[in-house]
């Protein structure tokens, strides 16, 4: 579909590109600071995404330490790790404001930006033989609107939120809570947060559709297109789709705070309950947005790893299609215990439990393409097969959670903390990690180090695990989410995830460890490091590849 | 004007102490007529349990009082889903415990072998020359059909849980129960009975007042205990309808199989029927601000007769305790399905003819913010 517009357009650049290759590199402002350069972009991603990442996990560290013990031990510290301050209700808000901060940064300043941002810059053009993105400068502003868009969520936590410091609402900013219930800027800070990050996923989104609709080399059709291409083509949609819904409920739940119109309040004609619906409109393909540029990753490495083709390659490309349309149907199952309907609930039961089809479909696929192969086992083929399995035990539980009828028991517990996390901190982190370990040598021409990658891996597989597994326990055993001390029947796991909590930042400790040292002193990478599995285009390009790539277009058979 | 229109619907749903006495004739129509959120909660209930040096003191073991059993209606650390006592409950559990957790637990370790098994004998050193098979049509068709009967066998006692939740049979006794920042209210309005429910603090606890009572082993564990249990009679079919005053909060009896969101301007319901005596605890399970762990929900399910004795203590009436008052189960059996019936509250609830004093008291200090 590549059109000869493209590839006449470039023509002319080919002779001039060839002299200069690596070299054409702008001063380090220019390449930083205004960068267009997708590979750039994505670098400045990544590293936005460390940077959140740490922070997001040095909060879940602080929420560890506080329930590693009934009681209220650690909110009542100086400020960050409490609220610095003697009174009671100011410490348990400050607990409110560690557990969305946590969600907040995670959810949209972490796994977005490293699987879109991140991953999706740097290797979808060279994935597809584009040159670059379709719209280099709208990509650079899809980075720095994530910039103001953290530091005002960030600074939400210096002002007023109501009962204390910054923003308590969880990262669900369910009305009334967030509107009469928290007084103060912070609650608005966070919401113009969230719309300056949506608005810079949309631009992002923009960005990859058009890219990968009209910026494809020739022969590279869609069905030929890598599986990470697909993801992050059905995520950009889910992107599109969504992100407007959550814009339009935020800017309601702004009004309502600041201009007395009353969408979500009784009194005026509202309705607390419309607020969930919007939010869980763009809430639930949002996790879909999290997970579905892993599968993508997923299915890279593992048929890398296994030196074989992708098993059932058009089924993989189209249940992400699926799960990315059904995902838009199915929101109100966050919502079963706010007093819905009998049919409602028997619906969004039927239709959630079909999200299960095509997520089976593709984790047999990806066994299937373990299947007869030739497997290593390198740091990012262990991330993927932990992925596999760790997806797999999130996803029986969300079975679970589907059935209305049970989700009364399970609904605001624990959990469905183990469930998320099971998806999310150990599906989509264990995704991103895969990732990176995958394409590091490609990102920067170094080799990471393969006894701490794997070593990393290790550790923090049996530290999630500590950590998350338990919490299915007190979560059956009626433990509810989101409170800071609990009855000390709770406290024999909570202590164990504690532990687990420990053992995993050790993990997570190597990865920094071995990503520095190899920045520095990483052995020279050879264009394709992981031999004849790697068939994708990027790996016939130099690691790291010239600053303008495809001078000439790739011609694929 | 928003003011008023609250102070419309504050009556209209017959929740202000000034109200109290309007509560029997104004049974509302309206799903938004109850008092929405707009009270800041800024200041209020400074204290999760209020004074009561002047009442009279606790008779361990009697009506309201009722040793919990350890285990049951409360966590007790297992592994497992907490002991149910409703039908709904033993239904759902069974399920859950029977069904979903063997099935979940099965195609888990069916993963699992499957992962284990290529990683072994597929592994380079005992499978150097992959193979190049990447379809196989007769395997996807039925990796696609076997999840979609599982799934089939997971939806039809799914959807039947459902139905049995949304069937009630007829009701007994209806309960309102109204969340507040941070505790609870609790309204018998067939019996004229109304009282807050506050968290108990530990002794031990700096910030608990001294003419406020301390938690003991008696009252139930740490931050489940609660100064004012509501009691029901076992056996009977008891409707409860949910609301706030603020913001959302959730009522939640695990023991029960029971949770349903306090929305502010909504009324829900749910019901229960508990044929075992004793204990049971939950939690506010919706994030509602600063101390939402900390307005625990303690439910004491007893005989009739000591249920009589308690509506009393209460300062409430049995109906049929003056021949004046309709019979209000005769009243009760509203259409309970849908949550729009449950505003329709029976009528000529309370036994208006003798209002009692208890019927609301304006509780101590911090309710009062919260009410207004």
């Amino acid at each position: 579909m590549s059109t000869t517009a493209d590839s006449l357009h470039l023509q002319p650049h080919e002779a001039h590109d060839a002299h200069h290759d690596a070299d054409h590199k702008p001063g380090f402002f220019t390449r930083w600071f205004m960068s267009t350069n997708h590979k750039d972009i994505g670098t400045l991603y990544l590293i936005f995404a460390i940077v959140a990442g740490t922070l997001g996990g040095a909060i879940s560290g602080i929420m560890r330490w506080e329930l590693m013990e009934p009681g209220i031990q650690v909110l009542n510290h100086a400020w960050p790790i409490g609220s610095g301050t003697a009174n009671f209700d100011e410490w348990t808000h400050h607990w409110n404001v560690l557990i969305s901060a946590h969600a907040l940064i995670m959810i949209f300043f972490t796994i977005m930006p490293a699987m879109m941002g991140g991953f999706g810059n740097w290797f979808v053009p060279l994935m597809i033989g584009a040159p670059d993105m379709a719209f280099p400068r709208m990509n650079n502003i899809s980075f720095w609107l994530l910039v103001p868009s953290f530091i005002l969520l960030l600074g939400s936590s210096f002002v007023s939120g109501g009962t204390g410091l910054g923003a308590g609402t969880g990262w669900t900013l369910y009305a009334p809570l967030s509107t009469s219930g928290s007084t103060g800027p912070a609650v608005d800070m966070v919401i113009f947060s969230m719309h300056l990050a949506g608005a810079s996923s949309i631009l992002g989104a923009i960005n990859f559709i058009t890219t990968i609709f009209n910026m494809r080399a020739p022969g590279m059709t869609l069905h030929k297109m890598p599986l990470f291409v697909w993801s992050v083509l059905v995520t950009a949609f889910l992107l599109l789709l969504s992100l407007p819904v959550l814009a339009g409920a935020i800017t309601m739940l702004l009004t309502d705070r600041n201009f007395g119109t009353t969408f979500f309040d009784a009194s005026g004609g509202g309705n607390v309950v419309l607020y969930q619906h919007l939010f869980w409109f763009f809430g639930h393909p949002e996790v879909y947005i999290m997970i579905i540029p892993g599968f993508g990753m997923i299915s890279q490495v593992v048929a890398t790893f296994s030196r074989k083709p992708v098993f059932g390659y058009l089924g993989m490309a189209y249940a992400m299609v699926a799960i990315g349309v059904i995902g838009f149907v199915v929101w109100a199952h966050h919502m079963f215990t706010t007093g819905m309907s009998v049919d409602e609930k028997m619906y969004f039961t039927a239709a959630t439990m079909i999200i299960a089809v095509p997520t089976g479909v593709k984790i047999f696929s990806w066994i299937a393409t373990m299947w007869g192969g030739s497997i290593t086992f390198e740091t990012p083929m262990l991330f993927a097969i932990g992925f596999i399995f760790l997806f797999t035990v999130g996803g029986v539980t969300g079975v679970v959670l589907a059935n209305g009828g049970i989700d009364t028991y399970m609904q605001d517990t624990y959990y469905v903390v183990a469930h998320f996390h099971y998806v999310l901190s150990l599906g989509a982190i264990f995704a991103i990690f895969a990732g990176f370990y995958y394409w590091f040598a490609k990102m920067s021409g170094r080799m990471y180090n393969e006894l701490l990658g794997k070593l990393h891996f290790f550790i923090m597989f049996v530290g999630v695990n500590i950590i998350f597994f338990p919490m299915h326990f007190l979560g059956l055993d009626g433990m509810p989410r989101r409170i800071p001390d609990y009855t000390p029947a709770f406290a024999y796991w909570n202590y164990v995830e504690t532990v687990g909590y420990m053992i995993t930042i050790a993990g997570v400790a190597l990865f920094f460890v071995n990503l520095f040292w190899s920045l520095a002193a990483g052995k020279k990478a050879p264009a394709n490091p992981w031999g004849e599995g790697a068939t994708t285009l990027e790996w016939t390009l130099s690691s790291p590849p010239p600053f303008h790539q495809y001078s000439t277009l790739p011609k694929i058979d | 004007m928003r003011l008023i229109g609250w102070a419309i619907a504050l009556a209209a749903a017959g929740l202000t102490p000034a109200a109290a006495g309007a509560q029997a004739q104004a049974p509302s129509q309206n799903t938004n007529a109850a008092p929405a959120a707009a009270t800041p909660p800024a200041g209020t209930a400074q204290d999760a349990t209020k004074a009561d040096a002047a009442q009279p003191a606790i008779v361990y073991g009697s009506v309201g009082h009722a040793a919990p059993t350890p285990g049951i209606g409360e966590p007790d650390g297992r592994k497992g889903i907490q002991t149910q006592v409703t039908p709904i409950g033993e239904e759902a559990a069974a399920f859950h415990n029977y069904w979903l957790l063997p099935l979940c637990a099965l195609i888990s370790a069916v993963v699992l072998a499957l992962l284990l098994w290529s990683i072994v004998r597929f592994r380079r050193g005992a499978n150097p020359t992959p193979s190049r098979n990447s379809h196989n049509t007769v395997i996807e068709v039925i990796w696609t059909l076997v999840p979609v009967l599982i799934l089939v066998a997971i939806a039809i006692p799914s959807i039947r849980l459902l139905r049995h939740t949304y069937s009630p049979p007829p009701v007994d006794l209806t309960v309102k129960v109204t969340g507040h920042q941070w505790y609870w209210t609790y309204e018998l309005p067939d019996y004229g009975v109304s009282f807050d429910s506050y968290m108990l603090k530990e002794a031990n606890d700096p910030t608990r007042q001294a003419n406020q009572r301390a938690r003991t082993d008696a009252d139930g564990p740490p931050l489940l205990a609660v100064d004012e249990r509501l009691v029901i009679p076992q056996g009977k079919i008891v409707k409860f309808i949910i609301t706030a005053d603020d913001v959302i909060h959730s009522f939640a009896v695990p023991s029960f199989w029971i949770k349903q969101d306090a929305n502010p301007g909504q009324l829900h319901e749910t019901w229960a029927k508990v044929d075992r005596p004793g204990v049971y605890f939950g939690q506010c399970s919706e994030l509602c601000g600063a101390r939402h762990g900390f307005m625990p929900i303690a439910v004491e399910v007893t005989s009739a007769a000591k249920f009589a004795q308690w509506v009393v203590s209460k300062g409430g009436q049995m109906p049929g305790a003056k021949p004046a008052a309709p019979d209000s189960t005769a009243i009760s059996p509203v259409s309970t399905a849908s949550p729009g019936a449950a505003a329709a509250l029976p009528p000529a609830a309370s036994p208006n003819a003798a209002p009692s004093p208890a019927v609301k008291q304006p509780a101590t200090g911090q309710a009062a913010t919260a009410q207004n």
